[in-house]
């Protein structure tokens, strides 16, 4: 794949089609609302950030989306279905994949093998099919083999392929995990805090191989601390506080906002 | 003496393959799947009494036999396993694996207490005889005899392993490990665990059906009392030493522990006078839980331990690549 440095990223339509449209969504945790009546749209091609202080309810809002958890009420919609009540093995097939804030790679699988999982509709996932089809499910097999060479190629793992997945690093766990996505192309990825823990070379690598995805074409939601990176990466970001929804708008305008700065700084409880 | 010894060698070492067909099932279970089934013995049983109902002949004051021929009864004893294991699994999988294992002890206790109060269909304490064996014909040659029903085992364990090995090594295990290694990750990648792990359960549940087949065929006669939770500690143990996750470790797992079990039989005999023997028994469960033991301290994985599997296309794959690689690549 090419790493030439894409020109700009974010909407530059911004009437552009939604891909990800949540409503109203509220998530209780007993009498807690930790999403509370949030809503939030990623467009076609877009790269947005979703930022708040500690305990916003940023990763319950991205694990409704991604269908890791089911909201109390409200609505997702994915190109335009209506998904909230599907589990999370349907999101793929919807075209939305994830990450995590802390990364689970198959830690006793290679790193090759991690990738591999992530293919789609192989026949060779089919008992009978293994039995009934072997040269299907072999060529299918060496298209994937290829493809995920491929994908290691541009996170910059190929080295490691034979190796199991536990002696990556926190860093490489999260380019690993961003391969073993790819490996099932989704058209949206929701990355959660891809920053995080991770050392300043390989930081460099993973905000550059971000924004060649969304240059591809990906729309990317990412959830992210580090307000520099988010103000590389992202044209739009939007606030939430308190499980609620706070505003939006450029990072560095957002960065600004009274209402923002004061949630950060722990006066929103009131 | 000799001919002796080679027809009991043959008698134990195919009894010892009958339990290495249940260890292969109980693997694709707990060595690749994780899913804690302590009730074996359940599915056991319903192998073995469905194959003895349909291929035993008409009998008078219980149901069937439908007195087909004994390939019909070893297929529909494991396709009923499996049909129950199925049915079981798609209403406890979900639950955590330790309701699945007292879902499963519920299961295998109450098979056995059917199989041991259903008269008119199990034949109730006293079991089912008369069990058609393969190559009766030939029960005039005791040797020929053993050494064709021990042929018989080693094709079917050749086959199953064949059989295994190859969805171990397909894209359908690699999906099996990685909901095993971590199932959010995999329903991440559009992987549905319940549908995989079901899927594992009942193929393991229909193995081990198929091992309660073959195994009263060539016994001959069932009755409640083989089917007693001591039969599942005894396969456990068998994949424990040989070690959990790997099919070839399964079967020398069940080969071991069966010798040690027939040996320890063997000496209880020897050193004990007649009047003691039934106590001394329990002294062979006691050094079957001392080798277990002594295994899981020594090696923990067992003895062959879970092999590094990859996609068998793969292996042939990447050896071809650095093959064709070797002279390009003077790098690193």
């Amino acid at each position: 794949m090419p790493t030439t440095a894409p020109t700009h990223n974010g909407p530059k339509d911004t009437e552009a089609q939604p891909l990800i449209e949540a409503r109203h969504l509220v998530r209780k945790f007993g009498g807690v609302r930790a999403v509370d009546g949030m809503s939030i749209t990623l467009r076609r091609g877009e790269m947005a950030g979703l930022i708040g202080p500690n305990g916003a309810g940023k990763t319950t809002l991205f694990n409704l989306l991604a269908g890791s958890l089911k909201p109390s009420s409200g609505s997702i919609r994915i190109a335009g279905q209506e998904v909230a009540q599907e589990g999370p093995e349907r999101r793929i097939a919807r075209g939305v994949g994830r990450t995590f804030q802390i990364p689970r790679p198959f830690a006793e699988m290679t790193v090759l093998e991690n990738v591999l999982t992530g293919g789609q509709g192989q026949a060779g996932e089919h008992i009978w099919k293994n039995f009934l089809q072997p040269g299907r499910v072999a060529a299918q097999e060496r298209a994937a083999v290829e493809k995920a060479r491929s994908l290691l190629d541009f996170v910059r793992l190929s080295g490691l392929e034979s190796e199991p997945a536990r002696v990556l690093s926190g860093g490489q766990r999260k380019l690993l995990e961003l391969a073993r996505i790819l490996m099932a192309d989704p058209e949206a990825i929701l990355l959660d805090e891809p920053a995080a823990g991770v050392n300043p070379s390989l930081l460099e690598l993973i905000i550059d191989r971000v924004l060649e995805l969304n240059a591809q074409g990906k729309s990317i939601l990412l959830i992210e601390h580090n307000m520099e990176m988010v103000a590389r990466l992202c044209g739009r970001v939007v606030v939430m506080a308190a499980g609620k929804y706070l505003t939006e708008g450029a990072p560095d305008v957002v960065a600004r906002d009274p209402a923002v700065i004061e949630a950060y700084l722990g006066g929103v409880a009131a | 003496m000799s001919v002796e010894l080679i027809g009991y060698g043959c008698f134990f070492l195919t009894m010892a393959l009958t339990y290495a067909i249940m260890c292969l099932g109980l693997n694709v279970q707990w060595g690749q799947t994780g899913l804690f089934n302590v009730g074996i013995a359940g599915f056991v049983a319903i192998g073995a009494y469905v194959s003895a109902l349909l291929t035993t002949p008409d009998t008078a004051n219980r149901f069937g036999g439908f007195d087909m021929p004994i390939l019909v009864g070893w297929l529909g004893g494991a396709l009923a396993a499996a049909a129950i294991a199925f049915l079981i699994g798609a209403l406890t999988i979900r639950l955590r694996s330790d309701y699945l294992a007292i879902a499963t002890f519920g299961v295998a206790v109450t098979v056995q207490l059917c199989a041991l109060n259903l008269e008119r269909i199990t034949g109730g304490p006293f079991g089912i005889g008369f069990i058609p064996r393969p190559f009766a014909s030939l029960a005039g040659d005791p040797l020929l005899f053993s050494l064709f029903n021990l042929g018989v085992l080693i094709v079917v364990i050749t086959l199953l392993y064949l059989a295994l090995e190859r969805l171990v090594r397909s894209p359908w295990g690699r999906v099996l490990r990685a909901i095993r290694e971590d199932e959010t990750a995999a329903l991440a990648l559009g992987k549905s665990a319940v549908k995989f792990r079901l899927q594992a359960f009942a193929i393991g549940g229909g193995i081990m059906g198929l091992a309660g087949a073959v195994q009263a065929h060539f016994i001959g006669f069932i009755a409640p009392e083989n089917y007693l939770p001591m039969l599942t500690f005894q396969v456990w143990a068998m994949l424990i030493v040989g070690g959990s996750g790997n099919n070839r470790g399964a079967i020398l797992g069940a080969v071991l522990v069966w010798g040690l079990w027939a040996a320890s039989a063997g000496a209880v005999a020897g050193l004990f006078p007649p009047g003691q023997q039934a106590r001394a028994a329990s002294l062979q469960i006691v050094m079957i839980g001392v080798a277990l033991c002594a295994i899981l301290l020594l090696r923990p994985r067992g003895i062959l331990g879970e092999e590094k599997v990859v996609s068998r296309h793969l292996g042939k794959l990447s050896s071809a690549l650095r093959n064709d690689a070797k002279p390009a690549t003077p790098k690193q």
